[in-house]
C-alpha cells in the first residue's frame, strides 16, 4: 500500500531555487563544515563578553607573564598577563563585525550602482564605471591606507576603507549580469505590460544578480578580514590593548624569540576564519554556479 | 591593433587625471591646516604663515592644482616634511629593493602556482589534487604578516639558516619573497585548475587522444597552451596584489622598500611622501592593467575590435 502513496508524494515536491541550492549544497561536505564553523564562530563573537573566563584588555595575570597554555589559561598568557584567550574570543567580534559589515556596506552601494549602470547604460554607465575604474586604479590595501591617513586610525575607519573598496568589484559584478539579463525575453515581456523601471530592476533583474552576489560576498569576508587585520598589524586600525588580531601579532612581536605562542594563536583565529568563509564561499559558487553543473 | 593601443592609452589619461585629482584632494581632506602640519608642531603662527605662502596654500584650489600637476610632470613632487629631501629622491632610494621583491615574488608564484593547478587538472579529485588545492585554499587564508613571522620564526630565529632582515644579499629576499608570493601562488594554482579542467574537456583535447598521442604531448601543447590566455590576464592582476602585499611584508621583514616608506610616512604625516608613493603605485598598477589587456588583444584578437 505505501508503495503507491510514494509517487504521488514525489510528484508534489516542489523545485523551488531554494531547495535546488540546498540540495547541491549540501553533498559540498567541506564547505557544509565551513558553514558550521562560521556559525559557530558567529555565536562565539555575539556571546563573547559573557563567556570570556578573564577581561580581555584589564585582566593581568602578573605571576604568569608569556606563561604557556596550560588549564587556567587556554591559550597561554601575554607578555602584559593578560589571558590570550579571552582576547581572541573579544577578537572574533571585531573581525566578523569589521569583515561582515565593510562588504555589506560595499555589496549594498556597489549593486545598486552596478543595476544602474547596466539597467540605463549611457551617461549613467560612464561615469559609474570610470569612478569604479580611478578606485581600481589603487591596489586594495593602498587605497584603505589613503583613507585611514585621511581620516586618520582606528577600527571604524578601517571599515569605511574596506567598505569604499569592496563597491567597484560589486559594481562590475552586477553590471555585467544586468546586461546579460536585461535583453532576456521576461524582461522584454514585463517592460511590455507596461512595468515601470524600478519594478522590471527590482522584481526581475535584481533577484537574478543575487546568486552572483551572494557567492561574492563570502568570498570577500575573508579577503576583508585579512586586509583590517593587516591594517591593525601596521598600526593603523585598532590600537592596542584592543583584542583585534592583527594588533595582537603585532605586539607578539617584541617577544616572538622567547614565547612565540603568544602569536600562534592569533595567527591560527584569522586562518580558521578566513579558510572557513573562503570554504563556505567556494561551496556556493559551486551549488549557485549553473556553468558547473556536468561533473 | 596600433589603433586598439592608442585608444587604450588615451582611455587613460582621465583616469589618471582623477586620481591625480584625488591624491591633490588628499592634503586638503586631511584634518588640520596642512601649512601647519608642514611648519611643524611648534612653529610660530608667522612661520605657519610663510611656510603657507611658500607651499602655494594661499592661492585659490584651482591654481594650486594646477601647480601641483605642472610639478608632476616635472618630476616634481615636493620635499619630504621630515627628511627634507625630495620626495622624488626619498622614493628612487627605496624603490629597487622593493622592484626586486616583487618580482622575485612573482617569479617563483607564478610558476610553482602554474604547476599545481596543472597537476591538480590532470589528475583531477585524485590526491594530487586534494593536496594541491587544500594547499591553494591555505594559501589565500593565511595573511601575508602572519606567515612572514612564522618563516622568520623558524628559519631564521630557530634554525638559523636565513638571515632575518634587511636587503643586502640575495639570501635576505628569500623569506619576504616566499612571503609576499604565497598568496599569489594559491590564486593562480586555483585559477589555473579550473581555466586547465575546461580545456581538458574540449573536443580538439579528445581528437588529440583519439589520436593516439602520448598525455604528456596532450596535456602541454594541447591544454597548456590554451589554457594560457585566461592565465596570462590573472598573472597580471596579481601584480597589484603584489604591489599592496609589498606595504605589510616590508613592515614584517623592515625592508628598505617604498612601502614602509609609505608606512612611516602615514605615521609621521609626511604628505607629500604619501601623495608621491600613492600616485606611483596608482601609475604602476594602471600601466600594469594596460599591458595585461595590450597582451591579452595580441592572444586573442578578437577583443580589438569591441
Amino acid at each position: 500500500m505505501t508503495t503507491a502513496v510514494a509517487p504521488v508524494a514525489l510528484a508534489t515536491e516542489v523545485r523551488t531555487p531554494w531547495t535546488e541550492f540546498w540540495r547541491k549544497f549540501r553533498k559540498q561536505h567541506v564547505a557544509v563544515v565551513a558553514g558550521f564553523f562560521v556559525a559557530l564562530l558567529v555565536v562565539v563573537a555575539i556571546l563573547a563578553p559573557w563567556i570570556v573566563p578573564y577581561d580581555a584588555e584589564n585582566f593581568f595575570d602578573y605571576d604568569s607573564l608569556n606563561a604557556l597554555p596550560s588549564l587556567k589559561h587556554w591559550f597561554g598568557v601575554d607578555s602584559l598577563g593578560r589571558d590570550i584567550f579571552s582576547r581572541i574570543l573579544m577578537g572574533s567580534r571585531i573581525s566578523l563585525t569589521a569583515g561582515f559589515v565593510s562588504v555589506a556596506v560595499g555589496a549594498i552601494v556597489g549593486t545598486a550602482l552596478g543595476l544602474v549602470a547596466g539597467y540605463y547604460e549611457g551617461w549613467w554607465d560612464r561615469i559609474i564605471m570610470r569612478l569604479c575604474d580611478v578606485l581600481f586604479a589603487f591596489p586594495g590595501i593602498l587605497l584603505a591606507i589613503g583613507i585611514v591617513a585621511i581620516l586618520g586610525g582606528g577600527m571604524f575607519n578601517v571599515v569605511i576603507a574596506v567598505a569604499i573598496f569592496s563597491i567597484p568589484t560589486f559594481a562590475r559584478l552586477v553590471r555585467g549580469n544586468t546586461l546579460a539579463l536585461k535583453h532576456l525575453t521576461f524582461v522584454e515581456a514585463a517592460r511590455s505590460i507596461g512595468a515601470s523601471d524600478w519594478t522590471i530592476v527590482a522584481r526581475h533583474i535584481f533577484p537574478g544578480t543575487v546568486a552572483a552576489v551572494v557567492v561574492y560576498f563570502s568570498l570577500r569576508i575573508g579577503t576583508s578580514i585579512i586586509t583590517a587585520a593587516s591594517l591593525s598589524f601596521i598600526g593603523m586600525g585598532a590600537q592596542p590593548p584592543t583584542p583585534e588580531w592583527g594588533a595582537m601579532l603585532n605586539e607578539a612581536r617584541s617577544d616572538m624569540m622567547t614565547s612565540p605562542h603568544v602569536a600562534l594563536f592569533p595567527a591560527l583565529a584569522i586562518f580558521l576564519t578566513v579558510l572557513a568563509f573562503n570554504l563556505l564561499g567556494d561551496g556556493l559558487r559551486d551549488a549557485l554556479d549553473p556553468k558547473i553543473e556536468q561533473k | 591593433m596600433l589603433q586598439y593601443l592608442a585608444r587604450r592609452l588615451l582611455g587613460l589619461v582621465p583616469t589618471l587625471a582623477l586620481v591625480a585629482l584625488l591624491v591633490f584632494l588628499f592634503v586638503h581632506l586631511l584634518p588640520g591646516d596642512p601649512a601647519r602640519l608642514a611648519a611643524g608642531p611648534d612653529a610660530t603662527p608667522e612661520t605657519v604663515a610663510l611656510v603657507r605662502q611658500d607651499l602655494g596654500l594661499d592661492k585659490p584650489l584651482p591654481q594650486q592644482f594646477l601647480r601641483f600637476s605642472t610639478g608632476i610632470l616635472h618630476g616634481d613632487f615636493g620635499r619630504s616634511l621630515r627628511t627634507k629631501r625630495p620626495v622624488s629622491t626619498e622614493i628612487a632610494d627605496r624603490f629597487m629593493p622593493t622592484f626586486w621583491l616583487t618580482v622575485a615574488a612573482m617569479g617563483w608564484s607564478v610558476s610553482i602556482g602554474m604547476l599545481i593547478g596543472v597537476l591538480s587538472a590532470v589528475w583531477r579529485n585524485r590526491w594530487p589534487d586534494r593536496v594541491g588545492m587544500t594547499l591553494a585554499v591555505s594559501g589565500i587564508s593565511f595573511p601575508a604578516f602572519a606567515l612572514g613571522m612564522v618563516l622568520m620564526q623558524i628559519f631564521a630565529v630557530q634554525l638559523n639558516w636565513l638571515p632575518t632582515v634587511g636587503a643586502d644579499t640575495w639570501r635576505h629576499y628569500i623569506l619576504p619573497s616566499l612571503t609576499l608570493g604565497a598568496a599569489v601562488a594559491a590564486i593562480m594554482a586555483r585559477f589555473t585548475r579550473s581555466s586547465f579542467v575546461g580545456i581538458l574537456q574540449e573536443d580538439y583535447v579528445r581528437t588529440a587522444r583519439a589520436k593516439g598521442l602520448p598525455e604528456s604531448i596532450v596535456v602541454v601543447k594541447h591544454g597548456l597552451r590554451n589554457a594560457l590566455i585566461p592565465v596570462v590576464t590573472m598573472m597580471g592582476l596579481q601584480f597589484g596584489f603584489l604591489l599592496g602585499g609589498s606595504i605589510v611584508v616590508e613592515v614584517v621583514f623592515n625592508w628598505p622598500g617604498v612601502g614602509r616608506l609609505l608606512v612611516d610616512a602615514v605615521d609621521m604625516r609626511d604628505y607629500p611622501v604619501i601623495q608621491g608613493l600613492v600616485l606611483l603605485f596608482s601609475l604602476e598598477f594602471v600601466l600594469i592593467n594596460l599591458i595585461v589587456d595590450v597582451l591579452y588583444a595580441v592572444i586573442n584578437p578578437t577583443i580589438r575590435y569591441r
